[in-house]
């Protein structure tokens, strides 16, 4: 793979704040017309991260590109390729739908600029209340304003940080399949998320925690590479068994969906040693492919040990 | 692509508009505060200036004259500073402000005298500003009956008439009916600018980082001059509007006479608001809150209204206050509407009191821009 086709192609990244090393020295190469999922607990540095890769704030060390333009140097220039949405809605609350991405598209240059508003509006489906104030929208109609102000100067790269949080299932998906669309007509997108369903709608993902980065690759390696043994189980007396199996030898999970519980471990021989303790006949023991999230929280009990 | 851009400045100046638009409480302040503060400093705030710059135009050198002008000198009010040979070069030094008092001691002074015709002296004060003259004139007068007891000894004490041997004749200019409201409303165009322009400014960055709207413009490829400047410019209107209605005040509810040239005061005005601006846009880069920012506005406006002349007589304070006064824009600002207004001075005039104003614009600026941080760091 040569290196024009990564969008983003950054190694050693750091960001210190007062002395706490918030992200450390990650490395994270993107190609070009890919989503990226970039996932982590609250905290672990995703936001910081984003806003390195578009000249917000200043690297402590790390080097690297961005759409080709070094993440140090041209940061002007990657700023004018990039489209990011904000966590935090951050578009002008007292103007109007209309006046807020007509004064992006102004900032930006957009050739025939009223032309390329009314387009946006249109695929907002907000033609009708494009004189609406944006602070009076609710939080889907937010998140879809900001999509389309960031798109509005047609970016090569888009860094969207949670830009499903707090939005309907019905409003999710419609957002993802637009991702896709774009993603299909060659844009890259790196996304951060806190849900795993939208986690295995992404080409790659990430796992960050605390800083560093756990694991990545495409669904399938993250979850073999996290070798994790699942086992549900079924029956009565779920809340006892479960009291039985914390903490014991090989058991790292015990998690409860409705009425099954799930167990994990990484040393499959003493996961199922334990299990072969506490089996009663009442319950059905059935052994299934781990998840993203039972390996991500596994992940991330290993990170608490040696990090924090 | 690091340069300037006109199309990102008006992109600023349009959005600041529609905000400015939206906001109505804050846009009816604006508006307000000059009318409330005019009918509030309406009254004079009164205090007895000393030292005051004087020139004297003494056609008699003699020994009377001479004592006349000791007298003056110990009584405190008056600092001799130049002497003046003809009327024309008094005059002048009293427009420009350099003195404040010119003593015309007539030729024949010391032969009157002695002859006890009351020989009279002319002073010709600068009473723009009456709360700084008016207490030296009062000074003279008191002065007139004892001023001779030593000189006029035995047979000559007879010209100590009750009147006193001297007449002195007082000339107040500009503001011969010592109108307080003359000086303190034209004084006021200053002091509102500075209030209102440097307060909002001061809130118009700080304002983007509180609500979160900064992330999104440090992430566009906008300069920070674009961003000042296009803050700045939809201010200058409204500045422009705080101007003319003083000026309407001032015309129909204080009649105060208008000498000089408008245009000229409304052309000034602009660097004087732009300053301002431009120390409100410094503070708002300075600020972590707008709180703070709001606080930083004020310590900047009490200065201005206490040091730079306005609220006391610039020459009566001391020293280590008028250098204060001296660097603050109101204070040349003020000088240039009072000379403009009521002493119809031109540009050649006023031109000592607007390069400062300039230096302090490029000074306030260049800050404002060298602080405004492109990150987040
Ligand atoms: N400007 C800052 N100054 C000091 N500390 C900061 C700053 N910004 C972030 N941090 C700290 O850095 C850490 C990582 O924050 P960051 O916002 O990147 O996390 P995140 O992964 O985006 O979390 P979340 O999922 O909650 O959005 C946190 O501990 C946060 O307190
Ligand atoms: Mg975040």
């Amino acid at each position: 793979m040569s290196v024009t086709d990564l969008a983003i192609d950054v190694t050693g990244v750091t960001k210190r704040f007062d002395g706490k090393t918030v992200v450390d020295a990650i490395d994270l190469s993107v190609r070009r017309g890919e989503i990226y999922g970039f996932l982590g607990p609250n905290g672990s540095g995703k936001t910081t991260f984003i806003r390195m890769l578009c000249g917000l704030l200043t690297p402590d060390a790390g080097t690297g590109t961005c759409l080709g333009y070094d993440l140090l140097t041209q940061q002007a220039e990657i700023k004018r390729h990039v489209g990011y949405m904000t966590q935090k809605f951050s578009y002008y609350e007292d103007l109007s739908i209309r006046e807020n991405l007509d004064f992006i598209a102004r900032i930006y240059a957009v050739p025939d600029r009223a032309a390329a508003v009314q387009h946006s509006l249109e695929r907002l489906g907000l033609q009708n209340r494009s004189a609406q104030l944006a602070g009076q929208l609710s939080g889907g109609w937010k998140q879809r304003l900001a999509l389309a102000a960031c798109l509005i100067h047609q970016p090569q790269l888009l860094l969207l940080d949670e830009p499903t949080a707090g939005v309907d299932p019905k409003a999710r998906r419609e957002f993802w399949d637009e991702i896709h669309q774009l993603a299909a007509n060659g844009l890259t997108v790196l996304i951060t998320t806190h849900y795993m369903d939208e986690a295995e709608r992404c080409h790659r993902l990430a796992y960050i925690a605390y800083g560093h980065l756990l694991t990545r690759g495409t669904l399938e390696e993250v979850l073999s590479a996290a070798k994790l043994t699942t086992w549900t189980v079924t029956g009565p007396g779920l809340r006892e068994l479960a009291a039985a199996l914390r903490d014991r030898d090989g058991v790292e999970q015990v998690v409860a969906f409705g009425n099954m519980l799930h167990v994990s471990g990484r040393d499959a021989a003493r996961l199922d040693a334990t299990i072969a303790t506490v089996r009663r006949p009442e319950h059905e023991w059935t052994r299934i492919r781990s998840g993203l999230e039972d390996v991500f929280i596994s992940l991330m009990g290993d990170a608490k040990d040696n990090f924090s | 692509m690091r340069r300037f851009t006109f199309h990102r400045l008006w992109a600023i100046v349009l959005k600041e508009f529609i905000q400015m638009k939206r906001d109505r409480v804050t846009f009816g302040m604006m508006v307000g505060i000059p009318l409330m503060q005019l009918l509030m400093f309406g009254f004079a705030i009164n205090s007895d200036p000393r030292h005051l710059p004087a020139a004297v135009r003494a056609a008699d050198q003699g020994p009377f004259a001479r004592t006349l002008i000791q007298a003056l000198r110990t009584s405190d009010y008056f600092v001799l500073v130049r002497e003046a040979a003809t009327e024309d070069e008094a005059q002048r030094l009293l427009q420009l402000g350099d003195v404040q008092f010119v003593i015309n001691i007539p030729e024949d002074f010391s032969r009157k005298l002695l002859r006890g015709e009351r020989p009279s002296v002319l002073i010709e004060a600068d009473a723009t500003d009456p709360a700084a003259t008016g207490p030296a004139l009062a000074a003279v007068n008191a002065l007139a009956g004892t001023i001779f007891n030593r000189d006029l000894p035995g047979p000559l004490a007879r010209l100590q008439a009750k009147a006193g041997p001297v007449d002195f004749r007082i000339h107040a200019h500009y503001n011969p009916e010592n109108i307080t409201q003359y000086n303190v409303v034209p004084g006021l165009m200053g002091v509102v600018l500075t209030m209102t322009m440097v307060v909002i400014t001061a809130l118009a960055i700080t304002r983007e980082r509180e609500r979160g709207t900064m992330e999104n413009l440090l992430a566009t490829p906008v300069r920070p001059f674009e961003v000042m400047v296009g803050k700045i410019l939809p201010y200058i209107a409204v500045g422009y509007i705080q101007v003319s209605l003083i000026l309407l005040a001032a015309s129909f509810i204080f009649h105060v006479p208008m000498v000089g040239s408008l245009p000229l005061l409304y052309a000034v005005s602009l660097i004087f608001i732009a300053a301002n601006l431009a120390v409100g846009i410094t503070f708002s880069t300075l600020a972590k809150n707008q709180l703070q920012a709001v606080q930083m506005a004020f310590f900047f406006f009490l200065p201005s209204i206490l040091l730079s002349g306005f609220m006391f007589p610039f020459r009566g304070m001391p020293p280590w206050a008028q250098a204060v006064g001296s660097c603050l824009p109101n204070t040349h600002f003020l000088r240039i509407v009072r000379g403009i207004l009521l002493k119809g001075n031109g540009l050649a005039e006023i031109a000592p009191e607007i390069w400062p104003l300039l230096l302090f614009l490029a000074i306030a600026m260049t800050i404002g821009v060298k602080r405004y941080r492109q990150t987040l760091d």
